[in-house]
């Protein structure tokens, strides 16, 4: 697909992108058996090791496949929001509708961190290149067909991101940011002709957006997540119109002045788990070095293209200076030191790019995802004081209540207890709120740790490759010259 | 107060190839100074000639002497014919020294370890600057010590024995000819040369070729400085890269492998950009001057062409007014004798100093090839054993 019309550059909320996912479900881990395993067998004790007193320990085993209440599960419409969708037989169904809204993502996350010793699922997202109306073609092979592909805008992906943020984040889940709107405004491109910089642009966006899928469907939550499955497999999805202003970036603001919010209210949180403050440390020191380490790396890319730029004057220079030379050896072995330098100009470019779309953006993704994680360590601390007002206000009201005791008011006194019962299982539900986002955000974090490692380690690894390739080209540029230097005579 | 060895400098010897055959008179600059912003050579001298009081004798001198040489050779009228090697620029450390300020002023900003590398980087580059100069001062002395003529030039002789202080002779000269010579030929230059009617096809050429050279030769000696100036920066990049690879690593095991990488990435680029510089932007930077000295020559040729003319049209005159013609007579003589003398050195001048770049080109392509060869090859080893590393984790 080619883009850099004019009409593109101009209009660029109307293209379309084209994302292909492909997923390879590998059948072992999928089986319902192994699901009904996982939950019934007595791995489920291990589950709750550290939860005795797990709430939900019932309702994790209702969720197992082979149980009565399977089917009860299943014929559970979807909820209204969402345009209805066959659930997979394959896959564990969200439970919609179910009382306790937290509950049901927590379980089934359990389980499948369970299944996580196997990859489960092999997903393959590419979005292509965009065509003239430019669409992002997906396909996703969760379920039965392995490809298809669907159309979607940018705003979509905003779209999508936002109604992730709102569903998961104040829940400890770490939503992956979604790419920023202008990302022109964020490289140090030279810009050489019009269509090299609008290319350029459309492949950055293109290769964002992919990366974007990726880690949002790697999360085993969300892939399941209604909203993901309708994004991926839906012929046409309603315009997203008014997350159109809100690009992940206003969002991740939002979530930034949600925790300048909290920091200025001084919560002095009575830390029962130095982990929290340990890893908070370490994601603010890891914050501050990743930063610094993606400036130095855009600060490489811009060399790199300097030299590049700087090659190709000398080139044509050399080029010049041979045609000028009246030795006719030498004029020749200048000429082709020309060309030499010439090829080199264009492996610099190709070096370059590889500087920018592996090693800078893979450190700009993770420095707008740890934004993300310190997120839901500020709504963790929000959850905290909801709990605590609760408790306070409950105080609040029995101590009014013990008050009301002695004076003849039945009315007020009924109504007393009323406000306090409401109250008691506010507070509940708060300590509930609260250790169940500790408990994910561990989870979250641990998961997150161990899927960064793993991509620095393939994305160093391509790099590194990236970096061989052209060094042996490098050998064989200036060992086909060598000949020509020694034929001066 | 830095110092060069023999064997660093057997391998700078980049922009000519090997002058000292000549046993009778060999020059060289063993060692030198840097002091502050003076640089002091050391000019060593081992001879058999008699001309010298003794066989073997060091000097001190500072780069004004040689530039003081060097001009005396140029108003020298019985050089006129002569390519005058051209003389070695100023020592120039306002880079390294303008970085080295720089670095001070951010060292706040980064890691110790940052900024240590940068400060051996820099002590690099400024190590590589004063090699350069070293190199190109004892350049020149080779250069005229070589020459038939040059060689046997009373300044010359002075300058290599001399073991008093140059200055109080360098103001003297500069009182005398008071710069004149200098400043006229720089700016009569191109307009005397393409407006004099050429007779002899051959410095026809010479001069159509040597004009036009000289431009692209400048053009390409500043695209290859810029092009040396990029690696450089991005051998500075790889050093901040590693700096925060190395505080990253005390939180990541992948980091801390990658560290070595990249040093010895940085180390490898820092390599190229300093022989690219040597082999490369030295080489088309010095031989743009000797284009400039050969034009001086084609300029020289044409002033006398110019005076024969004159004297020719002043004879003329003479005959037509039936005056002082003997003495017209003898200017004109004169005049021609000086023509044809300029004439036939500059045809053996020119013919030699192609041959000379020909063959200094081919040595430094060589060299060059070779040498990016040898980095790749590093690079590459590197590179993959890194690879084989990680993914064997």
């Amino acid at each position: 697909a080619q883009a850099g019309t004019p009409l593109f550059l101009v209009a660029q909320d109307l293209t379309l992108f084209c994302i292909c996912v492909n997923v390879q479900s590998q059948p072992a881990s999928l089986a319902a058996e192994d699901i009904s395993t996982n939950s019934n067998g007595p791995k489920q004790d291990s589950l709750f090791d550290d939860d005795p007193e797990d709430l939900f320990a019932e309702a994790t085993e209702e969720v197992s496949l082979d149980s009565p209440e399977r089917d009860v599960l299943l014929s559970d419409g979807p909820s209204p929001a969402i345009t209805p969708i066959t659930p997979p037989t394959s896959v564990i169904t969200p439970r919609i509708g179910h009382t306790h809204d937290d509950m049901f993502t927590h379980s089934s996350f359990d389980e499948i961190e369970e299944e996580e010793g196997g990859d489960s699922f092999d997903i393959h997202i590419s979005v292509s290149d965009p065509e003239k109306v430019g669409e992002y073609m997906t396909s996703i092979s969760l379920f039965k067909r392995n490809e298809f592909a669907v159309k979607r805008r940018f705003s979509d992906f905003l779209g999508l991101h936002s109604k992730l943020a709102s569903k998961y984040l104040h829940i400890g889940y770490i939503v992956p940011p979604a790419p920023e709107k202008s990302i022109v405004g964020m490289t140090k491109v030279k810009v050489g002709k019009e269509d090299q910089s609008s290319n350029e642009f459309v492949e950055k966006r293109r290769s964002a957006l992919e990366r974007y899928l990726m880690r949002t469907v790697k999360h085993p939550i969300l892939l399941k997540d209604p909203d993901v499955l309708q994004f991926l497999e839906s012929s046409e999805l309603p315009r997203a119109v008014s997350t159109q202003a809100l690009s992940s970036a206003g969002l991740l603001r939002m979530v930034n002045k949600a925790a300048d919010a909290v920091n200025k209210m001084t919560i002095k949180m009575n830390e029962s788990d130095a982990w929290f403050e340990e890893k908070q440390q370490h994601f603010e020191n890891l914050d501050v070095q990743l930063r610094k380490l993606h400036t130095s790396v855009e600060s490489l890319v811009c060399h790199r293209k300097e030299l590049s730029v700087n090659t190709a004057q000398f080139a044509k220079s050399a080029a010049m200076l041979g045609n000028s030379e009246d030795h006719t050896a030498l004029s020749r072995a200048l000429s082709q030191l020309a060309e030499v330098e010439e090829k080199i100009d264009q492996l610099h470019q190709d070096q370059a790019n590889a500087d920018f779309y592996l090693f800078s953006e893979l450190l700009g993704d993770y420095v707008r995802l740890l934004t993300a994680v310190k997120g839901v360590f500020d709504h963790r601390m929000k959850t905290w004081q909801k709990w605590q007002d609760s408790q306070m206000l409950l105080q609040k009201k029995r101590e009014a209540e013990a008050k009301l005791q002695f004076t003849n008011k039945p009315d007020k006194l009924q109504q007393a207890k009323d406000e306090i019962k409401e109250l008691e299982g506010k507070v509940q539900q708060g300590e509930r709120d609260f250790e169940q986002i500790s408990k994910t955000i561990r989870k979250e974090v641990s998961r997150f740790e161990k899927e960064r490692v793993k991509d620095f380690k393939t994305i160093i690894i391509k790099y590194l490759e990236s970096l061989v390739q052209t060094q042996q080209q490098l050998i064989k540029y200036w060992e086909a010259f060598l000949p020509e230097a020694k034929a001066i005579s | 107060m830095t110092s060069i060895d023999e064997n660093s400098k057997e391998k700078l010897r980049s922009v000519s190839v090997d002058l000292n055959h000549d046993a009778s008179l060999l020059i060289d600059i063993p060692d030198a100074l840097c002091e502050r912003d003076k640089v002091k050579f050391t000019v060593h001298t081992k001879t058999t000639l008699s001309s010298f009081q003794k066989p073997d004798f060091s000097v001190p001198r500072q780069h004004e002497d040689f530039i003081w040489l060097h001009d005396t050779l140029v108003e020298t009228e019985d050089y006129a014919g002569l390519i005058i090697p051209p003389a070695p620029p100023k020592p120039d450390f306002d880079s390294p020294r303008d970085k080295m300020h720089k670095l001070g002023e951010g060292e706040a900003t980064m890691t110790k370890e940052e900024y240590t590398k940068m400060k051996q980087e820099l002590e690099a580059e400024y190590l590589a600057v004063f090699k350069k100069t070293v190199q190109v001062h004892e350049i020149f002395l080779q250069r005229l010590s070589s020459h038939p003529v040059l060689s046997k030039d009373r300044n010359f002789q002075i300058f290599l024995e001399y073991d008093q202080d140059l200055s109080v002779r360098r103001k003297n000269a500069k009182e005398m000819f008071g710069g004149f010579f200098k400043n006229m030929v720089k700016s009569a230059d191109e307009v005397l040369i393409s407006g004099v009617k050429e007779v002899d096809d051959f410095f026809e050429q010479e001069k159509t070729f040597l004009l036009d050279y000289y431009s692209k030769i400048k053009d390409s000696t500043a695209k290859a400085e810029k092009m040396t100036r990029a690696h450089k920066n991005i051998a500075d990049d790889y050093i901040h890269i590693s700096a925060t690879l190395n505080s990253l690593a005390a939180d990541d095991m992948t980091a801390n492998k990658n560290l070595n990488i990249i040093l010895s990435l940085q180390k490898v680029e820092g390599r190229v950009a300093s022989d690219q510089d040597l082999k490369l932007t030295e080489l088309l930077r010095y031989y743009m001057r000797d284009i400039q000295a050969a034009k001086d020559l084609l300029y020289r040729r044409a002033r006398a062409l110019a005076d024969y003319e004159n004297s020719n049209k002043a004879l003329d005159k003479a005959r037509l007014k039936s005056k002082d013609i003997p003495q017209a007579e003898e200017h004109q003589r004169q005049c021609l004798q000086k023509f044809d003398k300029l004439s036939e050195s500059g045809k053996k001048e020119l013919t030699s100093f192609k041959g000379r770049r020909v063959v200094a080109f081919r040595k430094n392509f060589i060299e060059m090839a070779e040498l990016e060869i040898k980095h790749a090859k590093n690079s590459v080893a590197l590179l993959q054993g890194c690879i084989e590393l990680l993914k064997s984790n």
